[in-house]
């Protein structure tokens, strides 16, 4: 392979990588305050077909975009409202999410199938950068939502460690009694970061359906709504791991699908395991050192809270 | 002296969870400047109470009013705002996040950045103005539990605060450090804060407090000033009778060694020794008494003896036979029975029914069953006898436990553990939350095992009990024995100093 | 005049708490039906066609059976671990496991006679689903990993697995490159009930059923098992052997897993391919904690599980994307998670009085 095929592969990465990138910074912000949303994939497939609607009537892939998000957002208040209000297992109510996001974007979506998108978002180089040797054609000749998501990493990573309500959504994530005790919102928190991730949920199905594809497809997320929820795991629920990880798991699936186009059919599937196999392996390493403290995801996660319990 | 103002009152508060009347039309009223005692026994309703004026539980009825504004106070933000802060029995504080975080978290300032250096100077400032020493970047999780309870107060105080909370505050401190903390209350009732203290130590109660306001099953029985009363009149109104506990000292001539712990060395939760090489013995007929806080190696003691964790070094002898390999199951047949102090959820199953607790340990024999299945009728025929001779009160046989009441509970978990005659009793703060009525219940079944010739490790953090309950105190500190004595030939005084980790020598 | 809302815990009869849940499904069709009227659609011509078509014919029951079946099968497994507190929720994992393990011993064995060959697909598939959970009960039992992160991973591990041999190495050369193995010797089909596609892995479920049901209300394994479940603590403190029992109860649950998905290579489509269970590992954790792990619960709600699954292709026929099964689907089971709230705890409405502070 030459340098131009690797520039090349490096960004399909990126692009491969994006969709799975948004839906992971928001269940990054979900998970972080206590919630455990499985339904990532169903908020990932109503924010591809809401995002697509929107952006067929309009014309418009931004207000595609911010339709997207609120559909992914409205999505996740569902679980929200089961899960913090209602106390309900996490769990449950995130499949159930899923299966209905499932059936609500194939219902809604019928219509649009075979459709094209008159203006979808489009590859736009940055001035400057993207005639940098290597790093331009890799990173600077994206179209909007890429750059979008650049940005998005530093932001959520700073928000989260580097800010008063970032702090205050760590404390309700590990411990709501205390944040309650602290004169946090509990419920307030938790809720908004529900809506936030369901809304990047959203973001990042829209990103298929207005920018990868773009066009609407029946299941077109192809269960990259659970590989966002694996990556939160392997990326311990930090952003800036979450970038890595993502590019890692979407680096897997073009190199893998590379190979299969040269024929090298075999090691694309246990390529493709890897990320998996990695993620369960750091889960039994951080749990195995007994006698140091340490720190293995949220501590109220899928856990509910109310202040009267006694 | 001026008169002093009204911080807060509290005006016919009631509340009820599902069946139980916690408070029943409580009124009281704190001034600025005053410690304020509420005394009174466990489930008198004292927690209750603070709970709903730190805006944690939503009252029934009644009105609060703070500074002679009536307020509502639906959640700890809103009673933080009004500059209320309490510091709970269980502390609520985030394990991995710095000292510092804990304090700063959830504060009003309305900037965006966290201004870590700001806050941790802010910190020191009030950490120095009130003598409450603290490191602000370390994990809550390294440090001693005494620590945690000064950046429970500071983290109050820091948020402006100026009628403070503290709910049993003492129960995790040695004697010594209780002084410390009573000092600091008091420094800061000169500021003109109203503190607010918890307590049903009657101790702590003439020692620090200006007025006292004592409870009774969810209502006020009075409020009188510290100078108008002794401890007697006091505890008088805490139980509604006069009560001593009566002393359960039967000389029966403690038999031979049943029990021995030879050197044993054991490790806590963390991997860090909790017990260093400890030797003690218990005689057949004997009360052997733990003093200590809390955390110096009580709990790895009972656990060790129960084989519910390893002993790393040393041995164990019963009747002589070395049982240090054992497993549970081995011990629990050769008649080591415990009474652990966390009864829901390790002594009894919360969410099973009292038959299936009673039999948790014998479901194996062969009374209760034949080959793989059980025996459901002879169970419910023993638990219906145990019931009615351990005097049980039981609504229904096929309801969770948890819905039971502390004292029965307890009941039920030293019926289990005493119905197979064991030769050793292991029971760590058997009467914990309990009233006085249970409590003396239950004394009195460990006295009817002591004269049965039951050899029984009575680990407490009541002073005043095992001085009365105990043939012999050994104090604990730092998972060390720092002396054992007769409870005859000690005081309290001494017996604190050791907790501290005085060195007494020479062993009773 | 301000209103405050204040949760009790409250014990809710068992009959009423079944009122609940059914006027919660009832409630959620009523919506349904609403959503679908707005849409433009006759919601009564698309329920009575989803009703027809699941239940409606021979052949709509026949094949909400079938479906029934990995479904039961499945989600008895599930049930068997959420009854220690182990949040297996790699039951679609392991039931590839166990398709593979059962495939594994058709097509390398071919020649094998039914006598031989079932009862080794049989064992092969529940040891495959088995060991399979295993790889999370080890370091569950000894480092308290959390399992529903570790098995929710292992599924695509599994899943990808069966790709690579479908795919690869197993693809049936004649298949027209799809990735499909070979089909297996008749002898290891799973006989089936007249010439009906329902197989004897009914027979299975509703026995082990039976065994569960069983196993945990008499013997002192399922006590222990419950006592584990409520309480770990209170399990040692008894002398019960925690660690082996988490490792046996994650065993038997993979088991039953893949015990599901060897009768649906086995029973359904006679060879492994790509894709082989739709979600049921999924479907089996909503319909275990639907029937509150109640083993006959399980057998019941796997069927109208599965009719919903059937009423959704029939609607197929009338032109109409399948999906509107789906989102009913989803819509009863929030409405159901709804309900369970209410018989769990009590609304007391709190009237108050009240300035707002600072006013």
């Amino acid at each position: 392979m030459n340098s131009s095929a690797i520039t090349v592969i490096l960004s399909a990465t990126i692009i491969a990588g994006t969709p799975i990138l948004f839906a992971a910074l928001g269940e990054i912000l979900t998970e972080r305050a206590g919630v455990l949303n499985l339904g990532v994939e169903g908020m990932m497939l109503v924010g591809a077909v809401a995002g697509f609607s929107t952006a067929v009537l309009t014309g418009s892939p931004w207000l595609g975009l911010i339709s997207a998000m609120l559909a992914g957002g409205t999505m996740a208040l569902i679980h929200g409202f089961l899960a913090i209000s209602l106390r309900s297992s996490q769990v449950v109510s995130g499949l159930a999410l899923t299966i209905f996001g499932t059936g609500l974007s194939g219902f809604l979506g019928k219509r649009y199938i075979g459709v094209s998108l008159k203006a979808p978002f489009v590859k736009i180089g940055i001035p400057l950068l993207k005639d940098l040797p290597f790093l331009g054609p890799v990173f600077f000749r994206h179209d909007a939502m890429v750059y979008i998501s650049f940005l998005l990493v530093p932001v959520i990573w700073y928000y989260i460690n580097r800010t008063r309500p970032g702090l205050n959504l760590k404390a309700v994530g590990e411990n709501p009694s205390a944040a309650d005790a602290a004169g946090i919102n509990v419920f307030r928190t938790q809720y908004l970061h529900v809506f936030l991730g369901g809304a990047l949920a959203g973001l990042g199905g829209a990103y298929l359906s207005l920018a990868y594809a773009p066009s609407w497809l029946e299941n077109m997320t192809a269960g990259r709504g659970w590989i966002a929820v694996a990556l939160v795991i392997f990326a311990a629920w930090d952003p800036l791991k979450a970038l890595l990880g993502s590019y890692i798991f979407g680096g897997l699936d073009i190199l893998g699908f590379r190979l299969q186009v040269l024929g090298v059919m075999v090691p694309s599937f246990f390529l493709k395991m890897l990320p998996y196999l990695f993620t369960v392996l750091v889960l039994v390493i951080s749990t195995s050192r007994r006698s140091k403290y340490v720190w293995s995801g949220p501590g109220s996660l899928t856990k509910p809270y109310y202040r009267e319990d006694r | 002296m001026f008169v002093l103002k009204v911080a807060v009152e509290m005006k016919n508060i009631s509340k009820t969870f599902a069946d139980v009347v916690a408070n029943n039309d409580v009124s009281i009223k704190v001034k600025a400047g005053e410690i304020h005692v509420l005394l009174g026994e466990n489930g008198a309703g004292k927690s209750t109470l603070m709970n709903i004026l730190s805006g944690f539980y939503t009252p029934d009825s009644g009105e609060i009013f703070i500074h002679g504004k009536k307020v509502e106070l639906t959640s700890p933000r809103e009673a933080l705002k009004c500059g209320i802060g309490m510091i709970h029995q269980h502390f609520k504080l985030v394990n991995s996040f710095t000292v510092a975080e804990n304090i700063i978290m959830g504060n009003g300032n309305s900037a965006l950045r966290l201004d870590m250096k700001a806050g941790i100077e802010e910190i020191k400032k009030v950490s120095q103005e009130y003598g409450l020493q603290v490191d602000p970047k370390a994990y809550i999780w390294q440090i001693s539990v005494g620590e945690q309870q000064r950046v429970e107060i500071l983290k109050v105080l820091y948020k402006g605060a100026d009628i403070l909370i503290l709910d049993e505050p003492t129960a995790v401190l040695t004697p010594q450090e209780a002084e410390g903390l009573f000092e600091t209350l008091r420094k800061m009732a000169k500021k003109g804060c109203a503190v607010l203290l918890i307590t049903h130590k009657l101790d702590e109660v003439m020692e620090v407090a200006d007025t006292i306001t004592v409870l009774r099953k969810g209502s006020v029985v009075g409020t009188v000033n510290k100078a108008d009363v002794d401890k007697r009149k006091l505890s008088e109104m805490m139980v509604g009778r006069e009560t001593f506990l009566r002393t359960g000292k039967i000389d029966n001539h403690p038999g031979e060694e049943l029990l021995t712990l030879d050197r044993v060395t054991v490790l806590n939760d963390k991997g860090i020794k909790a017990l260093k090489g400890i030797s003690i013995g218990i005689r057949r007929g004997e009360i052997l008494g733990i003093a200590g806080v809390a955390g110096n190696g009580q709990k790895e003691l009972a656990e060790v003896i129960a084989g519910l964790r390893k002993a790393e070094d040393g041995r164990i002898l019963l009747r002589g036979e070395n049982i240090t390999g054992l497993s549970v199951f081995d011990r629990i047949n050769r008649g080591i029975s415990y009474v652990p102090e966390d009864r829901l959820g390790k002594g009894l199953v919360p969410g099973m029914n009292i038959q299936e607790n009673l039999v948790l340990k014998k479901y194996r024999s062969a009374a209760f069953s034949r080959g793989a299945f059980l025996k459901i009728s002879k169970i419910r025929e023993a638990s219906r006898e145990m019931i009615e001779k351990f005097d049980i009160q039981v609504s229904d046989m096929y309801s969770p436990v948890k819905f039971m009441s502390g004292g029965n509970l307890q009941k039920t978990l030293l019926a289990r553990e005493v119905s197979d005659t064991p030769d050793v009793l292991v029971t760590s703060y058997p009467v914990r939350g309990l009233d006085i009525k249970a409590m003396e219940s239950i004394y009195d079944l460990l006295i009817e095992q002591k004269r049965r010739g039951c050899a029984i490790l009575f680990i407490s953090e009541d002073l005043d009990a095992l001085f009365q309950l105990s043939d012999r105190i050994a104090v604990f500190y730092g998972g060390q024995v720092m002396g054992v004595l007769r409870p005859e030939q000690t005081d309290i005084n001494e017996v604190g100093l050791m907790m501290m980790g005085s060195k007494k020598t020479g062993v009773a | 005049m301000k209103t405050r809302i204040v949760l009790e815990k409250v014990c809710v009869p068992k009959r009423r708490q079944l009122a609940y849940r059914i006027l919660a499904v009832v409630l959620a069709l009523v919506l349904g039906a609403a959503f679908l009227g707005v849409m433009g659609f006759s919601p009564m011509a698309i329920y009575r066609k989803m009703f027809g078509g699941a239940f409606g014919s021979k052949y709509g029951i026949t094949e909400t059976i079938v479906k029934t079946i990995p479904l039961m099968l499945a989600a008895l497994g599930v049930s068997v671990a959420f009854r220690m507190k182990l949040w297996n929720i790699g039951a679609e994992g392991q039931l590839y496991m166990g398709c593979f393990a059962a495939s594994w011993v058709a097509l390398r064995f071919p020649g094998l006679p039914a006598y031989v060959m079932l009862p080794a697909m049989f064992m092969a598939g529940m040891l495959g689903g088995g060991l399979w959970a295993l790889v999370p009960a080890v370091p569950r039992a000894l480092f308290g990993t959390n399992e529903t992160l570790s098995t929710l991973m292992l599924n695509y591990v599994a899943i990808l697995w069966v790709d690579y041999l479908v795919f690869g190495p197993w693809k049936d050369p004649k298949g027209f490159n799809f990735p499909i193995t070979p089909e297996f010797s008749e002898a290891a089909f799973l006989p089936a009930f007249g010439n009906s596609r329902v197989h004897i892995g009914l027979v299975f479920g509703v026995l082990i059923a039976a065994v569960l049901y069983i196993v945990l209300k008499y013997t002192k394994w399922g006590y222990e098992i419950r006592v584990i479940g409520e309480s770990r603590e209170a399990a040692e403190y008894a002398g019960m052997k925690v660690i082996k029992n988490i490792l046996l109860v994650m065993f038997l649950s993979g088991a039953l897993a893949g015990l599901a998905g060897m009768a649906e290579v086995s029973g359904i489509t006679h060879r492994l391919q790509s894709g082989i269970s739709p979600g049921y590992g999924y479907s089996a954790i909503i319909i275990a904690w639907l029937s509150r792990l109640n083993p006959w619960g399980i057998i019941v709600v796997a069927f109208l599980f599965a009719g919903l699954l059937v009423g959704g292709y029939s609607v197929q026929t009338i032109g109409l994307s399948a999906s509107i099964a789906t989102m009913l689907q989803g819509m009863i089971l929030f409405f159901v998670l709804a309900s369970e709230f209410f018989t769990e705890y009590r609304i007391k409405l709190v009237r108050r009085e009240g300035v707002k502070n600072g006013e």
